[in-house]
Parts: C-alpha cells; structure tokens; sequence
C-alpha cells in the first residue's frame, strides 16, 4: 500500500466512483455513508442519497455521520419521512446503485451479516440485515465493501442475508428476485467487478502497493483475474482532502473500518 | 382527557410480562432508552423486543435478562460494532436463551403495516433469496394471483405496545415528530396500545396548529409521557445531538456479564428515574449535546 493514505480512504474513494451523477444511490451504513459525500462534492454533483432511515438528501451532509440518523443529515434534507417511502422507491426500481457491508462474502457475491456457523448454534451472531437484504434484491447495482480476509472471502457463505447470485447464472430469476445483483466487490486489497455470463467475482484492480499474490493469499476462492487487471487509481488530492475534512480524527478511515 | 403518566407507571401498565414491545421505530435516532431503561428498572422478563434496528438499547435489555425473543432487522451498536450481550445470549443462551426473528427492515416496515391496515400479510419482492426466509416463519413466498409471479408475503406483526419518542404532545396523545420517522407512523397504526414519550408537553392548540405534522390520531394513543432527554444518547432533531462517546464506553465496559451488571448498576438500577440519570451524566455532558446552530422551518399558513 502506497504510504500517503489509508486502505479505507482507498474505498471509500473507490466506493464513491460507484455513483454515478445523477443517479439515485441507496447509501448504507458506516463508509458508504462518506462515499456519498465524496461523490456529491466531487464527480456527480447531481446523484441523490436515500437512507432506510427515510431522509433523502440533494446536498451532502455537512457534517461526518456516524449513524444516518445524525442531525447533520436531517437538517437541510431533500425528504424525511417514513421508511416505507424509500423502501417503496427501491422496490418501484428507482435506486441505481445500492452499497452493503459484510462480515463474509462468496465468489457469487452473496453476503453473509447473520449467522457464522449453523444458524441454529452459531458460533458467531452478527447484527443482521439491517436494509441490506433489500438493496441487494431491489436496487439495480449492488456494490460491496468489506475487509479482505480469507476467512471473509469464503467459497460459500453459512448464510444468505443478502441475495448476491446465488449458485450462479439464472439463480436470481428461479429466486423471483426482480432485477439488479452485485456489481463491484471493494475490499481493503483490491476491486473485483462480476461476470455478466458465469456471475462470478472478477478481479479487476489492486490496490496500490498490493501484489496478485496477496489477493489470492487472502481469497477463500479459486480466483478469477479480468485480462486486463490493473492498479486501482489512487485517491486524488481533492478526494482525499474532502475525507479528511469530514473525518478529521479519523473515526472511519483512521481507526475503525 | 388527559393520558399523562409517569415512565414508572406506563411501564407498570402497559409491559406485562411476556408481552411484546416496539422500542426503536426511529433507527437510530428517537429511541426511548428511558423506557428501556424502565423496563429493566421492573424487573420484566420473557418480553419479545420489536424494532427494525434498535442500536444499543435491546443490547442492554437483552444483558438485563428481559427478553425472551427479538423480531428485527439489526441488533448491535451501531458506531461501536457488535453488541456484547446480544451475542453472549445467541451464542451461548447467557443470561438466558433467546428466540431471534429475523427480518430485513423492509419487512419489518412492512409487517407493521400489515397489521395497521388490519390485513394478514402484505406482498413484496424484497427478501426473495434470502436466507431471512428460514428464521422467520412469518415470511412465505407467494404467487400473484395476477399473473403468477413469485412474492413474499410478510405476515402482519401487532406489537402489545409501542414506546415512540417525539419532540411534543399534548395530553390528549397529540403529538408532533420530526426528523427520520422509520416505522414510527406504522408503529402507532399497529400496536394494541401506544405510548407516546415526548420531550415537552404543548397545549393541545400547538399541535392543531400544524395538522400535516401529527404523527398518529389522537384514538390510537394510550399513554403519553413527559420524559424530557428520555432519548439519551441517541439524537432528537432540534433538541439534542448524538452522544456518540457512550455508545463507545458502553461497547468497551460490556465485554463480559461482570461488566454489563457494572454498567446496569451504575446507569439503570442504580438512579430512579430518567430526571436522575440526566442529573448523573451532569451539564457538562449535557451543554455539548446542546443544538448550536437553530435552523426552524419556514411558517406554514393554514389560513382561511
């Protein structure tokens, strides 16, 4: 890894390229909830961000949030409301891009933020979906940002919290799901986008200072690698200056994450 | 009529044992710890705890040995990570077993509606795929019956009560809240009896004043309570910020039982109610959740 920056504010920025201008993002907790900033101050000044607590927001916030029920993310909204009106968007098909953390994840993007073991006598109980479920089977692109472990980059997760594609091809339409399904898995190492044709992860870059062999190292799964894989381009000054403005002591990008 | 009660009351009133209760329809922020708190304070036990995503309140309640079950989306801590007690009891059935529902805050959302609208279930196309669908049995594929497409049926949820935080009410059960609303709406629709935990009491004419704003009919509330700073830590829009501090000290006192009866001891059973636990975090603490920059909304003009 280059020294002047952090793995997290590698993802966030590379999170934040995820969103397109103009488009409709549903913005999860934790990094995402920074991506979104970054991207409105950046290069889609037009994207708007929906948040299952039921705030829609035009402008970023103008302050760090730890929770998107911050008041800096309330005051100044574009909407606030129930859930059910940004959940309803999200099923209606309204939401472009929608990102999701995980605790594991599997080469068909499936997410696991449940139960690790049986379910029945977990060895570990994570939190649950949250929203998650719902933006991986109803938004039209699902990114994904996690810690690249082997132990979290798993052949097949314990348990489906979030809906990736499943065994592979065709999976989501047997499932009756209506669209959408990952599209960038971002982790600390590098990113991999999925095959239209088999549905499965695709390196796509490393990040910098990271070799091929770390990233299978640190992958639970026969590793596919696109032709052309290539470094991740690093954050630019502005983008990193942007994160540091918001997260001044670090609390995302620094310490936690 | 007046509905006013104490939190001590509400609580004797409206939490029976074995009965299941809505904390936490706001997200993250409007959550009635003071309630949870209560609750703890009572001694309740074998209660089933409804909410999408309560951050660390049902953690604490979980630790006190109150919950029997959880229906919801998401149960941790949200800007510390996981929550100590809710795992120690799903792993290792410590200080007591717990059923988990799980849902997807969808469908929680979703549930809450069925049962305000008096209909068993209601269809979507979230959570297909999921594995959602094998821990919680109140979560069935369907077919349409136009055109045979596959659903998810979300079975209705009735929570026995529900505490919902706003910033004022009147003592009737009017009440305004602003801010993220979550499930608060569909909360109030659904659940047998609604108790209405307000930051300040208003005359019944303020809260006429700006009908667009009320959160339920007045028929639908039970009880409402004064519990001025009842949401600490968690944010009331234009009343107090986020202390984002203690959910981080909760989070590193909690990781064993030893710590959790500590951090009970010092912040639930050991004041008596709400206004001396406020007096316990001190002006200090306090004056730095303050709003500083007040941003009121333009008039509304409901004129004739």
């Amino acid at each position: 890894m280059a020294s002047n920056f952090t793995a997290a504010e590698l993802m966030v920025v590379a999170a934040a390229r995820q969103i397109h201008d103009q488009e409709v993002a549903f913005v999860g907790m934790r990094l995402p909830l920074l991506a979104f900033c970054v991207a409105k101050r950046t290069h889609a000044p037009g994207a708007i961000g929906l948040f299952e607590s039921g705030v829609i927001r035009d402008t970023p916030a103008p302050e760090l949030l730890f929770t998107m029920c911050d008041p800096p993310n309330i005051a100044g909204a574009a909407g606030c409301g129930p859930m059910s009106t940004v959940m309803a968007s999200l099923q209606r098909g309204d939401v472009q891009v929608g990102f999701v953390g995980g605790a594991e994840v599997d080469r068909y993007g499936n997410l696991n933020t449940s139960y690790i073991g049986s379910w029945r006598e977990p060895s570990v109980r994570l939190p649950g979906s949250g929203g998650a479920a719902d933006i991986a089977c109803l938004a039209h692109r699902l990114v994904i940002i996690m810690p690249h472990e082997r132990r979290r980059l798993r052949p097949r997760v314990d348990y489906i919290t979030s809906p990736g594609y499943g065994d592979g091809a065709g999976w989501r339409e047997r499932m009756g799901i209506v669209r959408g399904g990952p599209s960038a898995l971002i982790t600390t190492l590098g990113v991999f986008a999925f095959d239209r044709g088999t549905c499965e992860a695709t390196l796509q870059s490393c990040h910098p200072g990271v070799s091929l062999e770390q990233i299978e190292r640190e992958t639970g799964w026969p590793l596919v690698v696109a032709t052309d894989v290539h470094p991740t381009p690093e954050p630019t000054e502005e983008e990193l200056s942007i994160i540091r403005a918001y997260d001044r002591e670090g609390f995302w990008t620094r310490s936690a994450a | 009529m007046s509905k006013l009660l104490s939190m001590r009351e509400a609580v004797e009133r409206f939490v029976p044992d074995g009965s299941s209760v809505l904390l936490g329809a706001g997200l993250e922020g409007l959550i009635p710890f003071a309630a949870g708190h209560e609750i703890i304070r009572q001694h309740k036990r074998d209660l089933t705890l409804l909410a999408p995503i309560s951050d660390m309140l049902f953690d604490q309640m979980i630790g006190a040995g109150c919950a029997a079950g959880i229906r919801a989306a998401w149960v941790g801590n949200v800007s510390a990570g996981l929550g100590h007690n809710f795992r120690r009891a799903a792993e290792h059935a410590s200080p007591r077993p717990i059923e988990m529902i799980d849902y997807s805050n969808f469908t929680f959302s979703l549930a809450l509606q069925a049962a305000a609208q008096g209909v068993p279930f209601l269809p979507t196309h979230t959570a297909l795929g999921s594995d959602l669908l094998l821990t919680n049995p109140d979560l069935q594929p369907m077919e349409s019956p136009y055109g045979g497409e596959r659903l998810l049926a979300v079975r209705a949820l009735t929570p026995d009560v529900a505490f919902i935080s706003v910033q004022r009410a009147d003592v009737e059960g009017g009440a305004h809240c602003w801010g993220a609303l979550g499930v608060a709406v569909e909360g109030c629709g659904a659940a047998r009896n609604v108790v209405l935990v307000a930051e300040e009491i208003v005359d019944h004419d303020v809260i006429l004043s700006d009908p667009n704003r009320i959160l339920a009919p007045l028929f639908r509330v039970s009880a409402v309570v004064h519990e001025p700073r009842g949401c600490h830590p968690s944010p009331v829009q234009g009343y107090y910020g986020r202390d984002h501090a203690a959910y981080h000290e909760y989070h590193e006192q909690t990781r064993s039982p030893e710590g959790t009866q500590r951090w009970l001891d010092e912040w639930v059973y050991g004041v008596s109610d709400r206004s001396e636990y406020v007096a316990k975090l001190g002006q200090g603490r306090i004056g730095a959740l303050a709003v500083q920059d007040h941003r009121t909304a333009a008039l509304v003009d409901y004129g004739l």
